[in-house]
């Protein structure tokens, strides 16, 4: 039962993490069907920022600020300089372009950083709590907490506020929105802003426990792909769900099975859903019309 | 005048033909013959994808296991069973056609983004059984590739391979051509543009999705032999995602549904990396500079557009 729940620990751990990186994908994918693989650079940025930051003295709290605003720039900056000016081409297009915007950001963030890995001091100390015989990083609360305060802010911005609901209008149909006085295009680049600002806090608060280095945004954008996948692209839900899950699948497949497969483990359950549920767990049928 | 000269389907293959005698003439070293030899392995690999993305409108981003099918099975089947390695590329590609029919089954009834997470997750699970299986494959090392013999002749150095490659891609286009010409081409562009619409005029959409699944598999896996051979050794990166990745971009930059395209493509990020080594830590940010603009200047890819441009001058 220990083993059990230090399995557990650590897959919602990583998974909270997939969670939001697949969250990010789904808010841009929604806003402007456009799959986004430079999320991933969005959570190196988070924390490589802040642990540059933090080395030239500028104190913790001021640091993250700094981070989460120097990605939520960039964010801007990838919509206005590499999305904006391709509108209208075809989402396979779009694609590499945004691939290339990764390759960009991370040859980047080789120059302005450098090619190490680093770290960051745990945000209330390294002393493992207790919990069922299982042993917890206090990091791991500050992730979970973390995406959990995220989850609940995203959700009053989208119901509770005008331009929270000017996005899901967009996201719901994008000339609908323009004829009824949406600023799409703005829309839409919030939408870059805000996944950048989310990918960069989920990288923040898991530094600590994975370590960051310029190259960390593959992998995670990888398996941020896979969970919205999982869940059903589009739906913010759907990409929660997918996260926690392929976090638990390779926590327990590393656990129980073998951990050199342990990501063979997610994606096989991923595969075996797509067969069942073509849509993702929580994905609609699509129906083409001709 | 052009239009008719490129609706031929001997003038792909001859151009391409004319460009591999006339590259040769001009390369200065034999270094320049090994660059151009691996982007006419490339190419091959991608005019095979471009049949599947361009043609049937499917995407895979798993297409680099196929390519590693290819490239192990030169280095495993001689040491293990002794096989010569032409017969070793031959059961490689018989092998990555019953994968490709196997897998392709279930995973091609997918659409979209779907399907792309799906075969993401099939390149996967190839790159990590041959990184994993390391008393096989030799893990993450890679593991060495006996040298080619044919008869006497002992293949080896740039100039020999240069051929060789040159003359599969030229025979790879061809094929390629053929086929898009074919009933079955048109089946294919068919369903790209609607499969409703395809099943309805009574095409057998499951079936011609996987056929092109096949033939693309095997297209990956003959290049991906070939590279190993050339290479004389082999890793696990090249069944990885990157490479994957890497092949749907060459697809994608090159101009879809294009032969022609898809070597063009396969050069510039062949050629292109190998330029940028001369920028060192800016090696990687001018490759993603440069490929964000080149798809926003030439959204269809590059050869489409140009040959788009280039005719509305014209006309």
């Amino acid at each position: 039962m220990a083993e059990f729940l230090q399995f557990c620990a650590s897959g919602l751990t990583v998974g909270a993490v997939y969670a939001l990186v697949a969250l990010g994908f789904t808010i841009i994918y929604n806003a402007s069907d456009v799959v986004n693989f430079a999320q991933g650079e969005f959570v190196m940025i988070g924390g490589m920022t802040t642990v540059f930051a933090t080395a030239a003295g500028v104190p913790m709290p001021l640091a993250i600020l700094i981070a989460i605003a120097a990605a939520m720039i960039i964010g801007l900056l990838l919509h206005r300089l590499a999305i904006e000016p391709a509108r209208g081409a075809s989402p396979v297009t779009l694609i590499i372009i945004t691939i290339g915007a990764s390759i960009f950001l991370r040859g980047l963030a080789a120059i302005v950083f450098d090619k190490q890995f680093h770290s960051l001091p745990a945000f209330s100390g390294d002393t493992p709590v207790l919990f069922g015989g299982a042993a917890i990083l206090p990091q791991s609360f500050w992730v979970i907490g973390g995406a959990l305060v995220i989850v609940v802010l995203l959700w009053t911005f989208f119901n509770r506020t005008l331009t929270g609901k000017a996005i899901l209008a967009t996201a719901a149909n994008r000339l609908a929105a323009r004829l009824v006085g949406v600023n799409t295009s703005f829309v839409i680049g919030l939408s870059f802003v805000l996944s950048a600002a989310i990918g960069a806090i989920a990288g923040i608060l898991v530094t600590p426990i994975t370590l960051t280095s310029y190259d960390v945004g593959t992998l995670l954008a990888l398996k941020g792909f896979a969970a919205a996948m999982l869940g059903g692209m589009g739906n913010p839900i759907g990409a929660i769900l997918g996260g926690l899950l392929v976090g638990l699948l390779e926590a327990f497949g590393a656990g129980y099975l073998s951990s050199t497969y342990k990501d063979a483990v997610a994606f096989i359950v991923i595969l075996a859903v797509l067969f069942v549920m073509p849509g993702g767990l929580l994905g609609r049928a699509s129906v083409e019309r001709v | 005048m052009m239009r008719r000269l490129m609706s031929n389907r001997l003038a792909v293959p001859a151009i391409l033909s004319l460009l591999v005698v006339g590259l040769f003439f001009v390369m200065p070293s034999s270094f320049y013959l090994r660059v151009a030899a691996l982007v006419w392995i490339s190419a091959l690999a991608v005019i095979g994808l471009n049949l599947l993305m361009g043609y049937a409108g499917q995407v895979s981003l798993g297409h680099a296991g196929f390519f590693g099918v290819g490239a192990y099975s030169v280095a495993i089947l001689p040491a293990q069973f002794g096989l010569h390695p032409l017969v070793s590329l031959i059961v490689g590609a018989l092998a990555a056609a019953l994968l490709a029919f196997l897998v392709g089954r279930p995973i091609l009834k997918l659409k979209g983004h779907y399907l792309a997470v799906a075969t993401l997750g099939f390149g996967i699970l190839v790159f990590m059984v041959i990184g994993n299986e390391a008393w096989l494959t030799g893990g993450p090392d890679g593991m060495p590739v006996p040298r080619l013999v044919l008869g006497d002749w002992r293949v080896r150095g740039g100039e020999a391979w240069y051929w060789i490659t040159g003359a599969l891609m030229v025979v790879g286009s061809w094929i390629a051509v053929n086929l898009v010409a074919s009933p079955t081409g048109r089946a294919l562009r068919a369903l790209h543009d609607s499969e409703v619409a395809a099943r309805v005029v009574g095409v057998d959409v499951a079936r011609y999705k996987l056929i092109v699944f096949v033939i693309s598999a095997v297209y990956a896996s003959v290049a991906g032999s070939t590279l190993a051979l050339v290479n004389g050794f082999i890793t696990p990166d090249a069944a990885g995602f990157l490479h994957s990745i890497q092949l749907v971009t060459m697809v994608v930059l090159g101009g879809m549904g294009s032969v022609l395209g898809s070597v063009v493509g396969a050069a510039v990020l062949i050629v292109l990396p190998q330029v940028l080594t001369a920028f060192h830590d800016y090696e990687h940010l001018l490759l993603g500079f440069l490929m964000m603009a080149f798809m926003i200047l030439l959204r269809a890819g590059i050869v489409p557009s140009l040959s788009a441009a280039f005719a509305g001058r014209r006309a």
